[in-house]
């Protein structure tokens, strides 16, 4: 298959970027868009270029680091579908394919397609904890979890932290993310103890990390590589409105 | 205090939105209902008119509740345009470069336009107060104040005016189909229990409140009210 591709280039943050267009040629139909991607930089480097920049770890879907922008849709048309997940044959042969970073103020371009994101690792720092007593290990399954609050639980923490559901989000909101991190702790009864601070932390600290509100729209949950859906949004607003009016969250205030 | 503080964030702003929207919402069922009584002719429409500034008779006296409901109304309108401006802003600064491409991938058209459809509404509301409640002879030539059936007939004997109303409630239409929803989400009422009544009330509003608001001005055009 061969594509040519448009892909957005940034030697780092406080320079400018343009779009620069190149071509793949001989790309396989069960190559994944990364391995694509390879494809274009071993070619560059050939011929004394400078490689694309783009971020990439386990390559099999569970790490996050992957997230591009592929034809104006965060992680390509695939859904449910990480970046490195995504396979060629997805593509028609000879398509024009458009690849830009994630945009928000609050991910700012590293290098070409690479962004920096953070300010999520942030907002869990903020309350994406429980406090645990250490020492002896305690016996497994002594605290009882029903398994429904279970399945939630492990919904929301399938949440990688790729970052789709701001760059997808026509006002860059950080909620789905934040949502998941809160949900996945707040259901379960190891999670209680800081329930409400947890919820007013995690998002006074999106808040200062200038990502834009939530307007309901959706594009967050269907772009996201997990399928986080947007009860966990409504779930948040509501430890988060009850949080605030129990005065929750203020020993950083 | 904490609470206090919630109008800065854009959670509470959304809160203040779906509250006042909700209080909105309230008010256009009510006066799509009573604008109804048009049809009842122009003694009952005129009485109802009539009927409502002696609203909470005998408890509240002459424009008493009236007033209270009018300044309610008001301070809801300011505080959900304020925050829909505010959380506009928010979203403009918290994207400065935007993509070259861009794909909507699930997003429906009342949910992606309704910052326009609100500017759309907020204007008419205005034209329709000082067509139909100020009596601004400028947009309403025939205005006599007391009598509004008349005022109501020959303000839509005019095309443009039908016109401007029914695109006004289509906009009001689309607005209600996401806001209802919406405003369950952000007050944290929603679920995937509560999902599909949600929507549902969210058709039925959205239906049921453009139709019978067009229904009057339609009538007028066709000659059925005069
Ligand atoms: C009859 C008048 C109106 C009614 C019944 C109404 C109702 C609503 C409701 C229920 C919501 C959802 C709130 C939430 O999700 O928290 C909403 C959102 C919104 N309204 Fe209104 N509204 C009205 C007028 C206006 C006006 C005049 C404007 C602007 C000038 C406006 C702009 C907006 C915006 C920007 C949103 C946020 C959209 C979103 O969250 O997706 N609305 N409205
Ligand atoms: S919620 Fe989904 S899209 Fe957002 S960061 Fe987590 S995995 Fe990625
Ligand atoms: S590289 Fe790890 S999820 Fe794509």
């Amino acid at each position: 298959m061969k594509f040519k591709l448009r892909i957005w280039r940034q030697p780092n943050t406080l320079i400018k970027g343009r779009f620069e267009e190149y071509e793949v040629d001989d790309v396989g139909p069960d190559e994944s868009f990364l391995e694509m991607l390879d494809m274009l930089n071993e070619q560059l480097i050939a011929n004394g270029g400078e490689p694309v920049a783009f971020d990439h770890d386990c390559r099999e879907g569970i790490c996050g680091m992957c997230g591009i922008m592929i034809n104006g849709v965060a992680h390509g048309p695939k859904a449910a579908t990480t970046a490195c997940q995504l396979h060629m044959r997805h593509f028609k042969d000879g398509d024009v394919i458009v690849v830009e970073p994630w945009r928000a103020k609050a991910f700012p371009v590293i290098k070409d397609l690479v962004v920096e994101r953070a300010a999520l690792d942030r907002i869990i720092q903020a309350g994406g904890y429980i406090s645990a007593s250490t020492g002896s290990a305690p016996d497994a399954n002594s605290i009882p979890v029903p398994k429904p609050v279970a399945d939630t639980a492990m919904d929301a923490a399938a949440c990688i932290g790729c970052g789709a559901c701001v760059a997808a989000c026509p006002n860059s909101s950080a909620m789905l993310f934040t949502a998941a991190k809160v949900g996945h702790l707040n259901v379960l009864p190891q999670g209680q103890a800081e329930r409400f601070d947890r919820a007013v932390l995690m998002v006074d600290e999106m808040e200062a990390e200038g990502f834009g509100g939530c307007t309901n729209i959706g594009e967050c949950a269907a772009v996201c590589p997990k399928e986080i859906g947007l009860d966990f949004i409504a779930m948040l607003n509501r430890e988060y409105l009850r949080g605030k009016l129990k005065g929750a969250g203020s020993r950083n205030a | 205090m904490q609470a206090a503080a919630l109008y800065r964030t854009s959670i509470g702003k959304k809160a203040i939105m779906a509250v006042s929207g909700v209080i909105w919402i309230g008010y256009v069922v009510m006066h799509m209902y009573g604008n109804l009584k048009a049809f009842l002719g122009e003694a009952a429409f005129n009485h109802y008119a009539e009927g409502l500034r002696e609203m909470g008779a005998p408890i509240f006296g002459h424009l008493h509740l009236l007033t209270v409901a009018r300044i309610l109304f008001v301070v809801s309108i300011v505080l959900h345009v304020w925050a829909a401006l505010s959380l506009t802003q928010q979203a403009r600064q918290a994207r400065p470069q935007n993509y070259a491409t861009r794909r909507v991938v699930q997003a429906n058209y009342a949910s992606v336009t309704m910052r326009y459809g609100g500017v759309v509404i907020l204007l008419f509301l205005l034209l329709h107060l000082m067509q139909l409640t100020w009596g601004v002879s400028a947009v309403h030539g025939e205005f006599i104040p007391g009598e509004p059936y008349h005022n109501l007939v020959t303000n839509f004997q005019s095309l443009p005016v039908t016109l401007v109303y029914l695109v006004a409630v289509v906009a009001l239409g689309l607005h209600l189909f996401h806001g209802t929803w919406s405003m369950f989400q952000t007050l944290g009422f929603n679920n995937e229990r509560m999902d599909r009544l949600i929507r549902g009330l969210a058709w039925a509003l959205a239906i049921l409140v453009p139709v019978g608001f067009a229904s009057v001005p339609i009538a007028v055009q066709l000659g059925i009210l005069s």
